[in-house]
């Protein structure tokens, strides 16, 4: 349980407290990570099913790793998103495998509300780790952890998020969790990528200029400009998106200040949002965000899998 | 219908008949299958049958001009029997099939089957609607002269919009000659893109793609110029937004030939409640649930008459078309049996008076496609609704006529209920005396 919560399907529902309990207790599995023996024993005997029906690589082997590393075993399970032609439904596929008795049901889905359809019926917790444009919880906390890492605090930090808002589950989570951690958000990309009432959400600012949303920022959440993704003429096309809202070195150093931090979800788009200079900068926390993934996962299955405490590695779940 | 030839007394209840402009305790004499006499004070032969209808209402049957009976082609959604067992129980004793069925009613055929069934069935009376396009491809005009002959009263491609302005120019054109009116389904495609509900707040919360007011708009306006342009009678369906009562409001009081009608869900719900439910389907429908202001626009337009009726969009459609994600769950829910508690609850509010309630499920529709019914006055047919307005009931989708459960008032206690439905003089729905 994180919190009073069975599930994970998006920080919206997520209190404060309940945030802070999954980055305390990642701040311990962050730890495991660095030791020479790379394992504990806190979800010996638990199953987690890994169901993608997205391509992903990074985020399914985050999960994969968190899983064994404490212990579980992992299953992935790839699947077509587009379910009605294949005969077979959602609800049918997560029926299925609940009847391999999983612990805990990792789902990426094309569809915003899919991994909320599933946990409607499965037994089992389920874990969302993307759908559509709605969250990527994981993605949320690993940036809140990664960022209180860094900063020290969100409390009174302003965070500007740079990209294309309307199809991005990243942003939400953000939006989602930043500020109730006391972070002040600021949105920045074209009006065609602003989805209309996101500043409600958090209460961020909306910008259309990278200048006014990077300027006197605490650290700037670079989003990849996803090609698949865009069925609209939402740009013109990637070289004017990239002088309008994309990061270069010339562009860093005037207008960051210098202890502004860069996060980017990835995989990065090289020279559109982000130049080479900077995404491999010391501004940069990318790989940060990789490493820190695996923890926040590792909080986040060990909390919703029902680990022991006895078993836990620092000894006792902190809250 | 068979006539009955019974002689039916309804006593004792409050006969609420707009057309006649009638609001008083009557006693509703039916005959022959035509309405005798409504009068303060009748005597009852012995032979006659007495309905008590005290403390309930009397009223014209309900029409509904917009209900999909999914026959054929999709039975296992609904039938023409199913579909007019939910309308009787619902109240209503006439409806308008649509015309998007498989094959669509495109030919005199299809409209024969549909007008076979129906009298077989022996419920609600059923008006078939005929496509505006063969096919409904929006491509070539379909042979409205046949199909209007055969028994359509009015012509539609609803599912989709006609996109084609040419085209809709000469469907306006053509039906001039039979007088009937063309029933719009108005969304721009272009604009609703990949849109699964409104867009607004609640999408970008849920991260679905939203389908903008405009689209209903652009699309109102455009036929509102083509019924300018044609002199042809245009009648929007399901209206649900700000801009287009607008229009609507624009052409009539420029003198168009335009009618427009609302469904109890755009009267009722917000594109919040579909943030609400946690992406249930049954919240999912075209036209989507649209914004507070909008709600308030069609809610004021149907008082004033901007918005002339109330149909349902009765849109059956089984539990493994919806349990799906969201982006990938048909359209569409249920209404026939929840339309008159869920828009008493607008009475209830203020916001709608009783007789206009009723005015726009009865003399309102009738009137725009030239039915039959729609009033008690003596001669019309005798097509009655008693409705109990303080019935209490929960809405279990077990337990209602429909083939289909796809209803976003599952669970909900609703205030308002049929108990009776007479066509043709005949009693063609009694709630069981347990529910009452």
């Amino acid at each position: 349980m994180i919190g009073t919560h069975r599930h994970l399907t998006g920080l919206e529902e997520l209190s404060r407290e309940e945030i802070l309990q999954v980055l305390d207790l990642a701040t311990s599995m962050k730890e495991v990570l660095s030791r020479p023996l790379k394992k504990v024993p806190s979800l010996r005997g638990k199953l987690v099913v890994n169901l993608f029906f997205e391509a992903s690589t990074r985020t399914r082997s985050s999960f994969e790793i968190a899983s064994k590393v404490l212990s579980a075993d992992a299953v992935n399970w790839t699947a077509s998103s587009s379910s009605v032609t294949k005969g077979e439904t959602l609800v049918d596929t997560a029926r299925n495998l609940e009847a391999m008795r999983p612990d805990v049901l990792v789902i990426r889905h094309p569809c915003g509300g899919a991994p909320r359809l599933v946990a409607d019926h499965v037994g089992c917790a389920v874990v969302s780790a993307g759908d559509g444009a709605h969250e990527h919880p994981s993605q949320g906390l690993l940036d809140c952890f990664t960022l209180r890492e860094k900063l020290g605090t969100l409390e009174g930090k302003t965070i500007a998020v740079v990209g294309d808002i309307s199809h991005s589950r990243v942003a939400r989570s953000d939006l989602h969790s930043m500020p109730k951690l006391g972070a002040k958000m600021r949105l920045c990309g074209p009006p065609t990528m602003m989805p209309i009432g996101i500043e409600r959400i958090g209460g961020c600012t909306v910008h259309h200029d990278l200048r006014e949303a990077v300027e006197g920022a605490d650290a700037v959440v670079m989003l990849r400009i996803q090609h698949e993704r865009i069925g609209d003429p939402l740009i013109p096309g990637t070289r004017e998106y990239s002088r309008l809202w994309g990061l270069n070195a010339r562009k860093a150093a005037e207008w960051l200040k210098p202890e502004c931090v860069i996060l980017h979800p990835g995989p990065i788009n090289r020279g559109v949002e982000l130049s080479p200079e900077v995404a491999d900068g010391p501004r940069s926390l990318i790989l940060d965000q990789v490493q820190n993934g695996v923890a926040v996962r590792m909080a986040i299955l060990y909390l919703l899998a029902g680990g022991s405490p006895e078993v836990h590695p620092a000894g006792g779940a902190r809250s | 219908m068979s006539e009955a030839s019974e002689v039916v007394f309804i006593e004792g209840g409050r006969v609420i008949d707009p057309a006649s402009g009638l609001d008083a305790a009557r006693t509703v004499v039916l005959r022959g299958g035509r309405v005798a006499e409504v009068a303060e004070r009748v005597e009852r032969p012995r032979d006659a049958r007495a309905i008590d209808a005290r403390g309930r209402w009397v009223t014209p049957g309900f029409i509904d001009a917009h209900v999909h009976l999914r026959e054929p082609g999709q039975e296992y959604k609904e039938t023409v029997e199913t579909g007019a067992r939910a309308a009787v129980a619902g109240g209503f004793t006439s409806v308008l099939a649509m015309p998007n069925t498989v094959p669509p009613n495109d030919s005199v055929a299809v409209t024969q089957l549909v007008l076979d069934r129906a009298a077989r069935a022996g419920l609600a009376r059923v008006y078939p609607v005929g496509c505006i396009s063969k096919g409904q491809k929006g491509e070539e005009l379909a042979e409205m002269g046949e199909l209007f002959q055969a028994g359509c009263v009015a012509f539609s491609d609803d599912g989709k919009p006609v996109s084609s302005s040419g085209l809709m120019r000469r469907a306006l054109e053509y039906a001039r000659t039979f007088g009937a009116p063309l029933a719009v389904h108005e969304e721009d495609l272009q604009l609703v893109g990949k849109g699964v509900m409104n867009e607004g707040p609640a999408a970008t919360r849920l991260g679905l793609k939203g389908n903008p007011a405009q689209a209903e708009e652009v699309m109102v306006s455009r036929d509102v110029a083509l019924a300018e342009l044609t002199g042809g009678r245009l009648h929007v369906c399901h209206l649900s937004t700000a801009g287009a009562v607008r229009a609507v409001r624009d052409a009539k009081a420029r003198g168009l030939r335009v009618t427009a009608e609302v469904a109890p869900h755009h009267l009722a719900l917000t594109d919040d409640d579909v943030a609400r439910s946690g992406y249930d389907t049954d919240f999912k429908m075209a036209p989507p649930l649209r914004s507070e202001a909008d709600r308030a626009a069609v809610q004021a337009a149907l008082a004033d008459g901007t918005i002339d009726c109330i149909a349902t969009d009765h849109a059956p459609h089984t539990a493994v078309e919806k349990a799906l994600e969201f982006d990938q769950a048909l359209n569409g829910i249920i209404g026939l049996e929840t339309a008159f508690p869920v828009c008493l609850a607008l009475v209830r509010a203020g916001k709608l008076t009783e007789r206009r309630l009723i005015e726009a499920l009865t003399a309102a529709p009738a009137r725009i496609f030239g039915l039959p019914g729609g009033t008690l006055a003596a001669g019309a047919p005798a097509d009655v609704a008693i409705l109990d307005p303080g019935a209490e009931w929960r809405c279990d989708p077990e337990r209602l006529h429909s083939k289909s459960r796809n209803t976003p008032w599952k669970g909900t206690s609703m205030i308002g209920r049929c108990t009776h439905a007479l066509v043709g003089g005949n009693l063609v729905y009694e709630l069981a005396r347990g529910e009452r």
